[in-house]
């Protein structure tokens, strides 16, 4: 399923938000590319992998500024598309899905109404095509009864069904780039896996990009074709999920290093040791 | 790949019903303890002022004899549960007994000043409604700009300036000196009694009855306290729009809203604002039950034959049952206000249901 084609190529990115002393980078030129794969940006709290990824979508905070030397999307520079072209592709062309389904559901609309909402805005369908979309779509994510589901409120449903809708928002115009962002974090780990092998199931049979923000390593190890991690807003190092045991660089050596195993106990876990030296590389 | 269908439970149509009308009934048990401890209470105020009930019928001039029988015509000497349960009981015939300054009923007397106050008060919170929570709103999604900076002065004026001087220098200003509006009162003396309509509202009665110029003179009337008053309740209203509407807009679902691709407007109206309705009822409520009660100081300034005028002239001569029953009164739309919202809340969000 691999091709080389990209969908999505960053060079030099760079995050600023405005603060009382100057200004504080939250990404430091970063450079990716993400084509019809699945791509983990992995880091701690606070190493810019959000930001980066609401970036892409000029989705960041009032007052943040995104510089780079080119931000392509297809065939659309994303460093020059105005408000109203970036109203266009969000959502039809790049898609986010968020964290909490319990806090990234509109509480007082029905979970369909949610969803027809996108067709309705990017394709400009009646409301009785976009419902009927709607409940295909949600029969595609594995929900039972959709016609009923339809007309449920966000605090009707569980966890890992508020996660399948929203997925089914984001997916149901057809995006050729998903990010996610900790799309998983919230849930619990017996619904997590389903979450995932949708999502998984969706972006093999589209053929579409994916970027998966995670904290995760082990989840990213096995689900992602490719690892990116982050640190204090740089990448240091971008490996092949598969060859993740042979990283080099010595964060993600003491990441890995970090995490217990079950095949091979030890009695005491590495702490990760930070150089000050990889905030300058 | 094969994935387990998520089985959901939810409870069936009949005992949503059930768990609606036990909601009702609860609340309807909570109305009813408000309504008694607020009889409780206005019956144990009665009896506790120093004012004499006795004196105030018969005056100080009379002689320990008829005190005695009056005394005891009025129940004074039975037990305390006993005369509760007679004020009670005309309390429930609507029967508050008689005002000894206007010597009628205290239930006519209200029948005639509660309208007044009733059409001021719906008046100014429609003004404030109106007004407010669009420039709340407004403020709250230009937060920082200029729009904001002036809405929130003009709220702060609003929220700052004491209502009986804003009505007095308006009474300076466009009635002692330009002349442009009545000085007080309801209605030109020369227009009094020519509606008498079902609802008691002058502005509805005049219209039903197809006599604009009576209409238009009350308009003329009831505009400078309403505004005044209108504008207070602006205030209020459009400070707390403004923080609702910035809480909103910090939530993941605006973003979520966003990544969707949906225009400011729709964010904000169709999302954002859906949110807060609830909240937005429950501060209209309140600054309308607080109009309600509240517009003693308006109604003096403009001589409004209003609820607030009474109560006040009745406090001022020790008039018991007047106080009590208008008192009673407010606590009775306070209480009905409140279940009206509680009913609506229900319509609105989905998670009350």
């Amino acid at each position: 399923m691999l091709d080389n084609q990209n969908i999505l190529s960053i060079e030099n990115m760079s995050v600023q938000f405005p603060a009382l002393s100057g200004s504080v980078k939250a990404v430091r030129n970063v450079s990716f590319r993400v084509g019809r794969e699945k791509v983990g940006i992995i880091g701690e709290s606070g190493s810019g992998k959000s930001t980066t990824g609401r970036a892409i979508m000029q989705l960041q905070p009032p007052g943040a500024v995104v510089t780079a030397d080119k931000m392509q999307f297809e065939d659309i520079d994303l460093l020059g598309a105005s408000e109203q072209q970036m109203r266009n592709i969000r959502g039809s062309r790049i898609s986010m899905i968020l964290q909490d389904p319990k806090y990234s559901l509109n509480p007082v609309m029905t979970v369909g109404e949610q969803i027809a909402e996108t067709v309705i805005l990017h394709e400009r369908v009646s409301r009785r095509e976009a419902r009927a979309r709607t409940v295909a779509m949600l029969e595609r994510v594995n929900i039972r009864n959709p016609e009923r589901v339809y007309a449920l409120y966000p605090h009707e449903v569980s966890g890992g069904m508020g996660q399948r809708i929203m997925i089914s928002m984001m997916l149901i115009s057809s995006p050729s780039l998903i990010i996610a962002d900790e799309p998983t974090s919230a849930l619990d780990v017996t619904v997590r896996q389903q979450v995932l092998s949708i999502l998984d199931d969706l972006v093999t049979e589209r053929n579409i990009g994916l970027i998966f923000i995670s904290h995760d390593l082990n989840l990213v190890r096995s689900f992602c074709d490719r690892v990116i991690i982050m640190y204090a807003g740089r990448i240091v190092e971008t490996i092949d999920a598969e060859n993740l045991e042979h990283a080099t660089h010595p964060y993600t050596r003491g990441l890995l290093n970090a995490l217990p195993s079950l095949e091979h106990p030890r009695d005491r876990l590495e702490v990760l040791k930070r150089d000050p030296l990889w905030l300058e590389t | 790949m094969s994935i387990a269908q998520t089985h959901d439970t939810r409870s069936s149509a009949g005992s949503a019903v059930l768990s609606g009308v036990q909601k009702l009934a609860k609340s309807f048990a909570v109305i009813l303890t408000t309504l008694l401890g607020l009889l409780i209470l206005t019956f144990v105020i009665g009896r506790m002022v120093p004012a004499d009930p006795v004196i105030a019928v018969i005056g100080d001039q009379a002689d320990q004899a008829t005190y005695d029988r009056v005394y005891e015509q009025m129940g004074l000497d039975r037990p305390l549960y006993e005369q509760f349960a007679t004020y009670l009981g005309n309390v429930a015939r609507l029967d508050f007994g008689q005002s000894n300054v206007t010597k009628n009923a205290v239930s006519s007397d209200l029948a005639r000043v509660f309208p007044a106050t009733l059409e001021l008060a719906t008046l100014a919170t429609i003004i404030g409604a109106v007004f407010g929570i669009p420039l709340g709103i407004i403020s709250a999604v230009r937060k920082g700009t200029w729009v904001d900076h002036i809405a929130r002065i003009v709220g702060l004026l609003g929220h700052s300036t004491p209502i009986f001087w804003l009505g007095t220098i308006v009474i300076l200003i466009f009635y002692a000196k330009f002349g442009l509006i009545p000085g007080s009162g309801r209605i030109d003396v020369f227009n009094e009694g020519l509606v008498e309509g079902p609802t008691h509202s002058l502005l509805i009665d005049a219209v039903i009855a197809g006599e604009w110029g009576v209409f238009f003179d009350v308009l003329h009337h009831v505009l400078a306290p309403a505004l005044i008053l209108g504008y207070a309740a602006m205030a209020y209203l459009s400070r707390m729009s403004r923080s609702f509407m910035l809480e909103q807009l910090r939530q993941e679902y605006i973003l979520t809203a966003k990544a969707k691709g949906l225009g400011q407007r729709a964010i904000i109206w169709r999302h954002a604002f859906r949110n807060i309705r609830v909240q937005l009822l429950t501060i209209v409520a309140l600054a309308y039950c607080g109009l309600l009660d509240g517009t003693v100081l308006i109604e003096t300034v403009f001589a409004w034959p209003g609820l607030g005028q009474y109560l006040t002239s009745a406090l001022f001569f020790a008039d018991m049952n007047a106080v009590l029953g208008s008192v009673l009164l407010i606590g009775i739309i306070s209480i009905a206000i409140n279940l009206l919202s509680d009913i609506v809340y229900r319509f609105l969000d989905p998670r009350t249901r």
